[in-house]
Parts: C-alpha cells; structure tokens; sequence
C-alpha cells in the first residue's frame, strides 16, 4: 500500500495508548453508572445498549466495505460500543427499536463515515444520533421510566420486567397499559412545564421527581458517572482539563441565573446532576477527535459546553441541551485550535 | 438537439452542478406538491424572461444590461404571483415568500445574462424551459424523497394545485407511519441535495471509468478492432 506522508505541522503530540485500549478504559468506566441505570430504571437501558450495538456494528461493517477499508482493525477497536453505550444512555429505556436504530445510523455512517471515519469527525457521533432522534422523534424521546424508588411510594404508577420492556421496546405499548401508567417526565422536563405553568422552582423540585440534590435515580447515575471519569482521569485516558471546566463553568454560568431570581431559574446543583451534564463532562466533550487538543483549548471548549447547556436549558424550547451544546462546540473547536496553538519551547513573547 | 437538452438537464444541471437558486430549492421542498407548484412558477418564470431578454437584445445597452434585466423579471414574478394568488390561493399561502423571492433566483438572472442576452429569440425560449425543467425535476424529486420519509405519502394535499379531483392523488406508501421530522424539516433538505449531488457524481464518475477503460482496450490493442 502507497501512502502519502501527509502530516500537519507541528507540534505533534503522541498517543499515550491504542484506540482499543482507550475506548476499553472507557466502557469499563460507564459500567457502575449503567449498573446504576437498571437499578433506577430497569433493563431498558441493557435491551437499548445491545440493540444500539448491533445496529452500530452493522453499519460500520457496511460504510467499511463501502469505503472499501479493511474490515477486521477496524471493527475490534470497541469505538464502536463506545458511541453505542454513550447514545443509548441518553436514550429513553423504552424507546421504540428504530430510535435507536436510526440514531446509531446518524452516529455511524453521518457523523462517522460521512467525514472519513474513525478520527476524521468533526462532530461527537453519539451527540449527532442524539440529536438527530431527538429533533426526529420528539414524542419517543419525552417517555421516561419512573425511577425505582417511586414505584415504591406508590403513586399508581406500575414497573415493568424485562419480558414487558422486551415487548414495549420491539412492539410498542401494549392496549392495556395506558402511557401514563408507565412513564414519567424527567426531572428537567418536569421542571420546564412546570415553569411554563406558572409554578415556582421551589414547589417544582418537591414534586416527586426529584431526590436530594438532582433528579431521583439521576443524582446517583450522575455519582457513579463522576466516579467513572475519575477512572479515567486516574489512568490519563483523559486530562483534568475538560471535566474541570465544564463542571466548573455550569456552576459559575448557574449561579448568577439562580441569584437572581430563584423561581424560575434552576440552582447550580440541580444543573450539575440533572440531565446530561456529567456524561459530557467525562465522557462526550473530552473526546479527542471532534474536542480540542491544546490543554488551554480543552477549558474554552468545556466552558463553551456548560455556558451553551445553561443558557439552553434557562431559555431554550428543549428541556436538555448538553447534546446542542457539544455539537455547536465541536464546530468551533478547529478555531479554538488555532488560537491556543501552544507556545514552542524558547520562543519569547506571545506566540 | 440532444445534448442542447442533455447538457441542461443533466451535465450542467442548474440544481445539482450550478448549484444556483438553492434558496427555494431547499425552502418549500418539503412536498412533492409545494415542489411542483414552486417548479411550475420558475419554469415560467425563467422563459418568458428569456424571451424578453432575447427580444431586447438588440437595442440593450451594455452599460444598463443588469438593472433592466432585473426590472424585467420582477414585472414578470409580480404578474405570477398575482397569478398564483388568483387561481391557486391555498399553494400562494403556503409558498409564501419564497414566490416574490423567486426575482433573486441567480438562475434566471443567470440565464438572462448568459445566454438570452447573446442568442436568437426561440433558442432563448428554449434553453429558459430546458434549465427550469432541470431545476424543477430536482426540487421535485428533493420534494419526493422528504415527503416520503418525512411522512410516508406522496402528492398530499395535491387539491391545492389541481382542485377537487386532486384529493384522490394522494398515495400513502407507508400507512400508519410515525413521521420522521428531520426529513420535513430544514436540514431534511440539506440532506436530500447532498444525496443527490453524491449519486449523480458517483454516476458520472463511473461512465466516465468505463468510457476509459473501453477506450484502453480499443487502443492497446488495434488488431482486435
């Protein structure tokens, strides 16, 4: 094989380890999270994440042989679970077959193959499946499991087994189950038409929804996410650049909101473990490939991230904006590149 | 003849190779009946501004040739949309603005200034349908591929362009579709141009691959031939 040694210039910044090994550290880090997910919300989250994968490996199998690019590197460096584990998390554990199937084609062969395949995307692939369903399937997307502990409490909602999320995932609600019987808003949905009703913030977050300091069942989810990331952060798959900016800067970006007027803005640490946030903190915004790759780049883009998700979710039509916000981001990351080019060693003044 | 029509419709499509008057083409592409009435309009549009074009040719002055062709084909986008807000009232709703704005579609200014200004009358009126019918075939077939997938019919609502008779045109290929709303939507539009502008490449590419090769083989070697 001939190929052209085209490089960029410098500086040229090694990898510390092979693809496979990264997205490998990766999924092991999702695992207590996705643990925590079936203890919340069922098995959804497991049927959804199979299903993802299947429909991402069959179609990177297809745009492969398509680009006519060999088969075997390519399909046993995990990335492939990796955007399928990431989009199927912010899936609904319910929603519908195709979703996902339709999401992960958006993810795969758009956002992926599209722009050359594997390190050639500008966008996140599983921000664009998410997105792309989220603005395509707007009704599948709003139905959410109640978490566990509200089952619980009573409440007449009822929870579903595996066989009946099997049935509901693949042949839609059964006659007899009403929607209502079986789902429940998330708690950012909760709080947006609560709001639009006139409630305040205050009355909102009592609502059954809601646990301690985050949505209920979502708090925890988001603990064992932050847990993962420090994995990663412990074995340098990733840097402390990325998460510390956008967790920093969603505090920093909320509070002003909240001060200001309590009712109707949410407070920092609803911001924090509500919604999507602490997954693009560790796991969606430090991708290397459509993120930045100076060190003072990866904090303009985490704080870009947070700045867009409050301003989204305090103003926006949609209840979460974590996936809007990386994919704006991910477009203007080339740029930020090019101004955070870091200073050659020796070189006085600013560069 | 044949490539006269052939380069307008295909190898110098003002859609797909031009990539002129995207505006309306990706806007009121969401139908396959919002397509045709937008397709009709420019097709008239674009020949009857070539055939005023043509026929001034002789006593336009270089110097003011623009400002006049632009006043030429507002006057005849204004007497269309009149014309459209006569007779198809319903279809002028839902094009909306995109009817007046056809006054800065580049392909008819284009058209105008690059070949009815400098060629005989009929041909003029020719090349202006040739072209339009290029650019309403893509915006049509756009308006196919969204449809379908956006909401699993084609021809909805086709009575807003042919009348009564035309409610019974509606074909519902995928009966009890949940919709997909990309496909309706904006970027639904991006989407379908890009698909198309890839197919037609792949296709030239691959003509153009044979054609090569049929022509090595004629060439390495002569005694076969």
């Amino acid at each position: 094989m001939t190929t052209a040694l085209n490089t960029s210039g410098s500086p040229h910044i090694p990898a510390r380890f092979s693809v496979t090994k990264v997205m490998g550290w990766v999924l092991l880090a999702l695992v207590p999270a996705i643990t925590a997910h079936v203890f919340y919300f069922g098995v959804g989250i497991v049927i959804q994440i199979l299903l993802a994968t299947a429909a991402g490996y069959l179609f990177e199998g297809w745009c492969l042989r398509w680009r006519q690019q060999p088969l075997k590197p390519f399909l046993t460096d995990l990335t492939v679970p990796v955007t399928a584990v990431l989009f199927a998390l912010c899936l609904s554990p319910i929603a519908p077959w195709y979703v996902a199937v339709v999401g992960m084609f958006f993810a795969i062969v758009v956002a992926k193959h599209l722009y050359g395949g594997l390190g050639n995307n500008i966008f996140n692939p599983a921000m664009v499946g998410f997105a792309t369903i989220l603005v395509a399937f707007p009704q599948s997307m709003s139905l959410w499991l109640p978490p566990a502990g509200l089952i619980q409490l009573g409440d007449n909602l009822q929870s579903i087994g595996w066989q009946q999320t099997l049935y509901v995932v693949f042949a839609g609600l059964p006659a007899d189950i009403s929607v209502d019987a079986v789902t429940a808003a998330t708690p950012l949905t909760a709080l947006k038409t609560g709001l639009q009703q006139g409630f305040a913030q205050s009355e909102i977050v009592t609502g059954a929804v809601f646990g301690d300091f985050g949505g209920l069942g979502w708090e925890w989810i988001a603990n064992w996410l932050f847990l993962g990331g420090l994995l990663l952060l412990f074995k340098r798959v990733i840097t402390w650049h990325v998460p510390a900016a956008v967790l920093m800067t969603t505090i920093a970006a909320a509070t002003p909101f909240y001060l200001f007027n309590a009712d109707i803005y949410m407070s920092p640490q609803q911001h924090v473990f509500s919604g999507g946030i602490m997954l693009a903190a560790f796991f969606i915004a430090t991708d290397p490939t459509s993120g930045c790759s100076s060190n003072r780049g990866k904090i303009i883009f985490g704080a870009g991230v947070a700045i867009l998700t409050v301003l989204i979710r305090n103003f926006g039509a949609y209840p979460d904006g974590v996936a809007f916000a990386v994919l704006l981001m991910n477009l203007s990351a080339p740029l930020i590149d090019r101004l955070t080019i870091p200073q050659p060693y020796g070189k006085k003044g600013q560069p | 003849m044949r490539d006269f029509i052939k380069t307008r419709l295909w190898d110098n499509n003002a859609a797909l190779v031009q990539m002129l008057g995207l505006c309306p083409l990706l806007a009121v592409s969401n139908t396959v009946i919002n397509a045709l009435g937008m397709g009709i309009a420019t097709v008239t549009v674009v020949v009857i501004t070539n055939f005023l074009v043509s026929m001034i040719r002789p006593i336009t002055r270089q110097e003011i040739r623009i400002p006049l062709f632009v006043l030429l084909i507002a006057s005849v986008v204004t007497v269309i949309e009149m014309v459209m807000n006569a007779y198809f009232h319903q279809l002028y709703l839902i094009l909306g603005i995109f009817i007046p704005l056809i006054v800065t579609n580049c392909l008819i200014m284009g058209r105008a200034e690059a070949y009815a200004s400098k060629n005989p009358l009929w041909s003029s009126v020719k090349d202006g349908f040739f072209v339009g019918l290029g650019f309403a075939l893509v915006m049509i077939a756009i308006g196919a591929i969204r449809e379908l997938i956006g909401q699993g019919t084609l021809f909805s609502q086709a009575h807003l362009l042919f009348g009564d008779w035309g409610r019974h045109l509606t074909l519902t290929l995928i009966p009890e579709y949940s919709g997909f709303l990309v496909a309706v939507l904006p970027p639904g539009a991006f989407f379908a141009l890009a698909l198309l502008v890839a197919l037609k490449n792949k296709r030239d590419a691959n003509q153009k691959e044979k054609a090569r090769q049929s022509h090595k083989a004629t060439t390495s070697n002569p005694e076969s031939t």
